[in-house]
């Protein structure tokens, strides 16, 4: 896979914004000791904004431990948010109790990274998706199997395989069924929350086949998460870069891959193999590897978060708080090179 | 969304899974099997079951073939296979096979009628006081496990219930049943409920920690996702993936149960003396340790045989229905 057959879909028609979040937070109490003291909080996701379009994918990509799983969580509200909003279809699903919720649960799915966590082992394939069209609202057991067919069928797999568990499919396999199983209930929007990291290239590519067809097919969005920045090019119309629970750059997809802007990004491309980037060669040495710690998140310096790993950092960033700026139509950075 | 488009894939290109279809039931079974004890603690399992049950027939109802209860003063301290002296016996006390296969006690009663009954009591015992604790620990433990964050005023659920798991483990159980037993009206039924009611503490701390993790794992977040309510969650998600340590510690449980329930009748605080079980036997029959040894021997060495294939039989069920265990071998 590299990034030259990049599948660039059609980036600048726009549709209506499915899902919108707005300044999202969330922050983990840090418990140390015997006692249990607070020793501080875990910014995981901090001030988090972004939207996606009815039948588009974005991209959220960043390193592991950045927050990413977190912001699905949220959007699902599988977890309570600390501040910020969340529009589904225009509606603020963040105020909603769990009853209020109950319909919309059936809108945005979600599939994890996980192919061996992510089924009951003691459900067979038939039980576990059958569990959704049952919530979908189809009561006839005969109608329930004729569409549980048609489902297996729409992501490849074999209709025998419905009596079967878990335990007899390989990882790309339960991969498909975890795809059937969040398609069951009809879903406007899925997470995919690393899909693919756990599968070997060749089923990578396959599932990434599968996921572009389906949207093809079905009209669905996607927010798809990935710590791969080569993987997002290949489904996303648009792409959020994240570090430390922030957006760094929000662009385009192909802006992102032509003219990357924040130094993460660029870091984050010279990180692809054989991938040729538009900036000057020393640039691009100097960015080869990411030196540098991470910050210590119980006790972030000022300014800017990507300070301690940035070769441009200058002693401005290590002062002001640095917001995302839009530095030309659609492309945000969080970086004061572009003020 | 449409579903009904036709997909156009022929069916040779669909992906289905290579290995024959295997049940996890077979697949216990192969290791199970496999190992000797446990097929052993098994099968004496089974033949403990099958006498008790067999045993209740025949030493109840108005004229049962083994009378437990018939004194024969003169026929005491028989040893075992002794034929009985018919020229003695009055035809109503004449036991039904002429024989005293486990041999007489000092009252003349017959031990192996006694023993029969006694198989009865321990295995209600067990089974009905392990029962209790396994509906009480699951109980608590799953709300513990599943509920556990939130609040009641200012402790969390979790930690009340697991201090008060923990207020229940500082007492010595044995003497927490000895208290109870002795405030209350000694019968089987009580004795059932004490030995539940004091034995449900392991299980609780079983079910939370397996709920706590469950709780996290993809398919448990993919349920609550699709909307499915927390009761099909929990009955159908997370116990089912909870219950086999539980059912583990379950078999293990009996065993400390008869065990529990024979030292309390041994003490004489268990079930009241006309009715027979292990426990009795061996205490009535420790004064005539030397007199007659098989009334000592024979309850206790059915005791040691019983718990012991248990806790075996328990040990094999833990090592197959643990995947992870599995693959050492
Ligand atoms: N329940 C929790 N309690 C405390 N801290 C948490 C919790 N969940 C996540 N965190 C912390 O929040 C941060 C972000 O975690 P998250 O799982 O969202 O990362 P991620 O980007 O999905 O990483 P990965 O690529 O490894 O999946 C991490 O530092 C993690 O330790
Ligand atoms: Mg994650």
């Amino acid at each position: 896979m590299s990034f030259t057959n990049l599948k660039m879909k059609s980036i600048h028609t726009h549709n209506p914004v499915i899902l919108k979040v707005e300044g999202l937070k969330k922050y983990f109490p840090l418990r140390r000791g015997f006692f249990q003291r607070l020793a501080g909080k875990v910014r995981a996701v901090d001030g988090v904004s972004f939207e996606i379009e009815q039948g588009k994918t974005l991209g959220l990509v960043g390193e592991s431990g950045c927050g990413k799983s977190t912001v699905a969580r949220l959007i699902l509200k599988l977890l309570e948010s600390d501040e910020g909003k969340i529009f589904y279809q225009g509606q603020d699903i963040q105020t909603f109790s769990e009853k209020k919720m109950k319909p919309l649960r059936k809108k945005m799915q979600i599939i994890f990274q996980d192919p061996f966590g992510s089924l009951n082992p003691r459900m067979t394939i038939g039980q576990t998706i059958e569990e959704g069209l049952r919530i979908l609202g189809i009561q006839n057991r005969q109608q329930r199997k004729a569409r549980l067919q048609k489902l297996l069928e729409m992501v490849g797999m074999s209709a025998h395989s419905a009596d079967r568990y878990p335990h007899e499919f390989s990882g790309g396999q339960r991969q498909r069924i975890g795809i059937a199983r969040a398609l069951s209930v009809e879903p406007d929007l899925i997470i995919c929350d690393e899909p693919i990291s756990a599968l070997d290239v060749s089923i990578q590519a396959q599932i990434i086949n599968l996921l572009n067809d389906l949207q093809d097919k079905l009209g669905l969005s996607y927010l798809f998460i990935s710590h791969d920045l080569n993987v997002v090019g290949y489904l996303s119309h648009k792409v959020a870069v994240m570090y430390q629970g922030q957006i760094m750059e929000y662009a385009p997809a192909d802006r992102i891959f032509e003219n990357p802007q924040h130094p993460y990004t660029l870091a984050l491309l010279a990180a692809i193999p054989n991938i040729r980037i538009n900036q000057k060669k020393d640039k691009e040495n100097k960015l080869k590897v990411l030196g540098g710690e991470p910050p210590d998140p119980l006790n972030p310096s000022p300014g800017c978060k990507f300070q301690t790993r940035c070769p441009f950092a200058e002693s401005h960033c290590r002062k002001n708080e640095i917001c995302l700026k839009e530095i030309s139509k659609e492309h945000f950075i969080r970086c004061s090179r572009a003020l | 969304m449409n579903l009904e488009k036709k997909t156009s894939q022929p069916d040779f290109q669909l992906e289905r899974p290579m290995a024959p279809k295997s049940s996890q039931i077979k697949e216990f079974w192969l290791v199970f099997s496999n190992n000797r004890l446990a097929i052993g603690g098994m099968i004496i399992f089974i033949l403990f079951f099958c006498s008790a049950l067999l045993g209740l027939f025949l030493t109840s109802g108005p004229d049962p073939i083994f009378d437990p209860a018939q004194i024969r003063l003169q026929e005491k301290l028989r040893p075992p296979l002794a034929k009985a002296n018919l020229d003695t016996l009055r035809p109503e006390e004449v036991p039904r096979m002429g024989i005293y296969f486990f041999g007489t006690d000092d009252l003349g009663r017959d031990v192996f009628a006694r023993m029969l009954q006694g198989a009865w009591v321990s295995l209600t015992v067990g089974f009905v006081a392990v029962g209790i604790a396994i509906l009480i620990g699951i109980f608590m433990g799953g709300i513990a496990g599943y509920f556990g964050q939130h609040y009641l005023g200012a402790v969390s659920i979790d930690t009340l219930i697991m201090r008060i798991v923990d207020i229940m483990l500082c007492f010595p159980s044995f003497f927490l049943i000895l208290t109870v037993v002795a405030l209350l009206p000694a019968s089987i039924y009580n004795i059932m409920i004490v030995i539940g009611l004091t034995s449900w503490m392991g299980t609780t701390r079983f079910v939370r920690a397996e709920f706590l993790s469950l709780r996290e794992q993809d398919f448990v977040v993919a349920a609550r996702a699709l909307g499915v309510n927390n009761f099909r969650i929990i009955f159908r998600h997370m116990m089912p993936n909870a219950i086999a340590p539980v059912l583990v510690s379950a078999t293990i449980g009996i065993a400390t149960a008869i065990l529990t329930e024979a030292g309390l009748s041994f003490l004489g605080f268990g079930v009241p003396p006309p009715h027979a079980t292990w426990g009795n036997i061996l205490s009535d029959g420790k004064r005539f340790i030397f007199d007659a040894p098989w009334l000592t021997f024979i309850p206790g060495i059915a005791i040691l045989i019983v718990v012991l294939s248990f806790n075996l039989f328990g040990e094999g069920l833990r090592d197959s229905l643990n995947p992870k265990l599995r693959q050492r071998r």
